[in-house]
């Protein structure tokens, strides 16, 4: 799918093929990106959305000429992109603001590349922050301001340099929920009355409402590598109402293309199983019990819909699917399209006390996942029953990413403590069988 | 706490009815405020200017007079010596911002400098006395300027290093977003270094900084009293002064020294250091106002005064003209995932390969004629027994003061009143009270080889007690009500909760007594007081024994050796220590 604008506008930035690979110090290359295509037009604000993991801030950060990709081209103004460039303005989630600048100096800075004159710089920095509605604040640290205030004053940094292109990488997730609506608000209402000069916005973010809210159009990236693996235009008129019918079918259906890719990707997993490269979701032993004993009790007696679930815990879909996939790998629930459903073991689990549980999910724990059954079994076979963490470490990144590898070892750590399957000591980094 | 007066914010705000209060506070006291602080600064310039003057152009026959013991003469030196320390303070900045920054944007330059700069920082100060000082006074033949370069040098290397190692340290450390926020504002180089990395370095850097004044002001005596061989130098300043106090057994002018030498390190601190430390605060990257912020009563005159800010407005905008000049440095940025490899890493490696063979070529046929393998069975003798003094002192020092700390740090109000004098004993160079321990020693008869070794811990061992002070002072308080709600008894509260609590400042302040204690193992196992000479067997002696000989060969070996216990324990103790305090208390 594309987006068919008609007539089309001319384009802003445009990424051709574009693949990441991140060096790894013993191993192959890991692929993080591969192959995307993606074009922004003038007037429109894209939202990238997918799971952590699929790629979206390295995508953000090629498009800003942070990073350079490892094939593949960035098009922009008509000629390769080869680095941080005039007319391409980044909002940082973290805000990024340099602490020992004031307000009004942080806003500066972003004028600094484009040699102006003194009075044209002061005059433009004072307009940022007008618009921005930072005034009277031009001469605070950032210190002292609340964290919707910082995000102001990294929009500001941004828009003060007149960006043809606006790169936002998840501004709003750093912020409660209350400030983070104002500004979504506020930035809008900007947007809509033309009162920025950008043409165009690529936002990353992780919330779906958040994207069908802001954007034209919605990117969804698949992860292993992240690619590009549905378009899904919003044409909503604005203002958009969350309650609208139209708005949140377009929500159910980014929501379903998610769940539908989780459970493909399952499926794909349970397959790859035998091979010992974990990629175990990062959730804790206390949330998997947590979805466990919620999926037992009514209204939901054993099958849920991701939607609804995730709406009657007040959580995002991001929080909910990877506990789901736990359940899934560890064969507590089964995950089909866009609802889940109990087996007989996640039934008895969810009853259970303490100490069957704990044998419950030992059991699974070394059925269901290799690599916590290979620990188990080196410790068995040596003859001090220890192992340094280093040894699992190297074998580990044979298949993934060191980051990966190291989160893998942490999930299997606090699995297998609670599974009592094996003990892990830090200070001195090392495995030992469980005694008993 | 009272709201204190900031002077981080040069704009007004408007509008804000707290703020106006505070202005109009601030008109009042301008006028009082105006007359200290210009005559404050006034005084500075004039103080300077004598002492510079002095430092260039008299004594052109090469001869000093002979230090003056009368007290009346005592502020002259102690200026002289201030403004020594001033002018390699300067440099010790600019060999930081020029070694460091290289060593950090390069990567061929870091895997040579930094070893480099581990060995740089393990040799003891005198140890580079002894082998430049010859070198200055051939720069400047008959002038007193090669002295003072020499002497300048000698407080240089007891300032340099660990002030390098610190901005290293924040380069490469600097905080991921900022440095995509700096690349995606397309800063250049220069304008990076002086908008993110130097401010994001300054807290570090400020902390070493005094550290190193600290470190210097106890090589006064002799980076002043230049004695190698057959060259003797005495240059007008305090370390002179004492110098020549000693010679003549005179107690009431050591005393005096102490006075003036007291005198010059609270002004340095009230006037240089307190205000800098108030002003670094806003380079901290941590965005929470936790901790109480510090107070300076010289900045607040100086933020004060309207004749002041009057003329900050035209510094400061010069400065920030400067540092906004679009200037192209090479490297602004480094990227950490690509390892480039290829015929210029060969040629790179292969040249220090061949560099190094050459200089231990030269090194061996420099060594060889003159030493034989009994020098080195004695050098390694002497350094097993410093060592051993180096251990038992630190552990005696950690048995005393980290129950004292603890239970100091735990009481906010007399941290209060011990907090900075700690800091002002460790900052004191306790080697002007070897005198008196000697004095001490010979009346009532007292074994040198015992009564001579807490003199090496005499100056350093208060870094222990104030970073253990620091560490019991911020000790969460819900972890402390949590031991009480427990009914911990006393000895498993210190055990569980305290000694751990307070570990990494611990640790921290231990390596600096240690390093500290090496350093001064040559002043202390060797003194005198008058023609009475008390030594020790031990590598510090030895060193000093040597040096005062001139035996240029012997000097290098014990050197090697003492850097080499150095930096073996370091590796060793140290940094194991450090990394495991690291790893303890983090909670994610």
């Amino acid at each position: 799918m594309s987006s068919a604008q008609i007539p089309p506008a001319p384009v802003v930035i445009e990424l051709r093929g574009v693949s990441k690979r991140f060096a790894r110090p013993s191993a192959e290359p890991f692929p993080v990106l591969e192959g995307i295509d993606l074009t922004l037009h003038e007037g429109e604000i894209v939202g990238l959305l997918g799971r952590s993991g699929s790629g979206k801030s390295t995508l953000l950060r090629i498009a800003a000429g942070l990073l350079a990709p490892t094939s593949g081209t960035v098009w922009y103004r008509g000629a390769p992109l080869a680095g941080p460039s005039e007319g391409i303005a980044v909002v940082f989630q973290t805000f990024a603001l340099y602490p020992w600048l004031t307000v009004l100096q942080n806003v500066e800075l972003g004028l600094d590349a484009l040699n102006l004159h003194r009075a044209e710089a002061a005059h433009r920095a004072q307009a940022a922050i007008d618009l921005i509605g930072l005034d009277g604040f031009q001469s605070a640290f950032p210190r002292e301001l609340s964290g919707g205030m910082r995000q102001r004053v990294g929009f500001a940094r941004a828009i003060v340099t007149q960006p043809l292109l606006l790169l936002m990488d998840e501004p709003f997730s750093a912020l409660d929920v209350l400030t983070a609506e104002t500004l979504r608000t506020d930035f809008m209402d900007l947007w809509s009355e033309h009162q920025l000069p950008t043409r165009s916005v690529l936002l990353v973010t992780h919330n779906i409402e958040e994207a069908v809210l802001l954007c034209d159009r919605v990117v969804v990236l698949g992860s292993n590598p992240g690619h590009i693996a549905a378009q899904i235009p919003v044409a909503v008129s604005r203002p958009r109402d969350r309650m609208d019918g139209a708005f949140q079918a377009i929500v159910g259906e980014i929501y379903s293309i998610l769940t539908t890719r989780l459970s493909a990707a399952l499926k794909s997993q349970s397959t790859l199983r035998q091979g010992l490269a974990p990629h175990l979701p990062d959730v804790s032993v206390n949330e998997i019990s947590g979805l466990l004993e919620t999926l037992a009790a009514p209204p939901y007696e054993g099958t849920a819909e991701f939607v609804k679930i995730a709406r009657s815990l007040a959580l995002e879909i991001n929080h909910i699917l990877p506990v789901a996939a736990a359940l899934h790998l560890l064969e507590f629930a089964e995950v089909t399209g866009e609802s889940m459903k109990l087996t007989a073991a996640g039934r008895v689990f969810a009853q259970s006390g303490t100490e069957h549980r704990k044998q419950l999910f030992r059991e699974h724990l070394l059925t269901f996942v290799p690599f916590a059954a290979h620990i188990r079994q080196v410790l068995a076979e040596r003859d001090d029953h220890r192992a340094p963490r280093a040894r699992f470490e190297f074998e580990l990144e044979d298949h993934l990413n060191t980051a990966d590898a190291e989160r893998a070892l942490r999930v299997t750590i606090g699995w297998g403590r609670y599974a009592e399957i094996f003990t892990y000591d830090d200070s001195t980094r090392s495995f030992a069988l469980a005694a008993g | 706490m009272n709201p204190r007066n900031s002077a981080a914010a040069p704009l007004p705000l408007h509008g804000l009815p707290a703020f106006d209060a505070r202005m109009r506070a601030l008109g009042r006291a301008s006028h009082a405020a105006d007359a200290g602080a210009v005559a404050l600064l006034l005084a500075l310039m004039i103080f300077l200017g004598l002492a510079a003057r002095q430092m260039v152009s008299p004594l052109s026959s090469g001869h000093a007079p002979p230090i003056d013991l009368a007290p009346s003469s005592l502020p002259m030196y102690t200026l002289r010596t201030v403004a020594r320390m001033l002018v390699a303070l300067l440099a010790s900045l600019l060999f930081t911002f020029t070694y460091a920054t290289w060593a950090a944007k390069s990567r061929r330059a870091e895997q040579v400098l930094i070893p480099l700069l581990d060995a740089l920082q393990s040799v003891p100060v005198l140890g580079y006395l002894s082998f430049t000082v010859v070198f200055f006074l051939s720069l400047f033949p008959g002038s007193a300027l090669g002295a003072e370069l020499a002497s300048i040098f000698a407080i240089f290397t007891a300032q340099a290093w660990n002030m390098a190692f610190s901005f290293y340290q924040s380069l490469r450390t600097l905080p991921v977003d900022l440095d995509e926020a700096s690349r995606s504002l397309r800063e250049t180089g220069w304008q990076r270094f002086w908008r993110l990395e130097v401010p994001f370095a300054i807290p570090g850097l400020l902390w070493n900084t005094m550290m190193s004044m600290s470190g210097s002001w106890f090589f006064v005596v002799a980076s002043e009293a230049i004695a190698v061989g057959d060259t003797r130098i005495a240059l007008p300043g305090i370390g002179s002064y004492v110098e020549r106090a000693i010679e003549a057994r005179n107690l009431a002018a050591i005393g005096w020294a102490i006075v003036f030498m007291s005198i010059a390190i609270v002004v340095y601190d009230q006037l240089l250091f307190r205000p800098l430390v108030v002003w670094a605060d806003k380079f901290r990257v941590e965005q929470s106002a936790a901790q109480p912020r510090p107070a300076s009563w010289a900045l607040d005159l100086f933020s004060r005064s309207g004749v002041i800010q009057g003329l900050r407005g035209p510094v400061q905008g010069v400065l920030a003209h400067l540092a906004r000049a679009r200037l192209a440095l090479p490297g602004g940025h480094r990227a950490m995932t690509e390892r480039p490899r290829g015929a210029g890493d060969i040629l790179w490696y292969g040249g220090i390969a061949a560099l190094l063979v050459c200089l231990g070529w030269y090194l061996a046929g420099f060594l060889r004629p003159a030493l034989s393998m009994s020098d080195l069975q004695a050098v390694a003798l002497d350094g097993v027994l410093t060592l051993l003094r180096v251990i038992v002192l630190i552990a005696l020092a950690s048995v005393v003061w980290i129950p004292a700390g603890i239970a100091i740090g735990l009481r906010p109000r007399l941290t209060q009143y011990v907090q900075p004098v700690a800091q002002f004993l460790a900052a004191f160079p306790a080697n002007l009270l070897f005198p008196v321990a000697v004095y001490l020693i010979v009346q009532h008869r007292l074994a040198p080889a015992i009564w001579l070794s807490p003199l090496m811990i005499l100056g350093t061992q208060w870094y222990i007690l104030f970073n253990v002070i620091a560490g019991a002072s911020v000790f969460p308080t819900d972890l402390r009500e949590a031991a009480a709600s427990l009914r911990l008894g006393s000895w498993s509260k210190w055990r569980r909760v305290l000694l751990p609590g307070i570990f990494p400042y611990y640790v921290t302040g231990a390596i600096t007594a240690s390093g500290g204690a090496w350093n001064a193992s040559i002043v202390s196992e060797a003194v005198s007081w008058g023609n009475t000479r008390l030594s020790t067997p031990g590598l510090g002696a030895y060193i000093a024994q040597q040096t005062a000989a001139g035996d240029y060969a012997r000097i290098t070996l014990g050197v090697a050796m003492m850097s080499a216990l150095v930096v073996l324990m370091n590796r060793v103790v140290w940094r194991p220590l450090y990394a495991l305090a690291e790893r303890r208390t983090r909670l994610d």
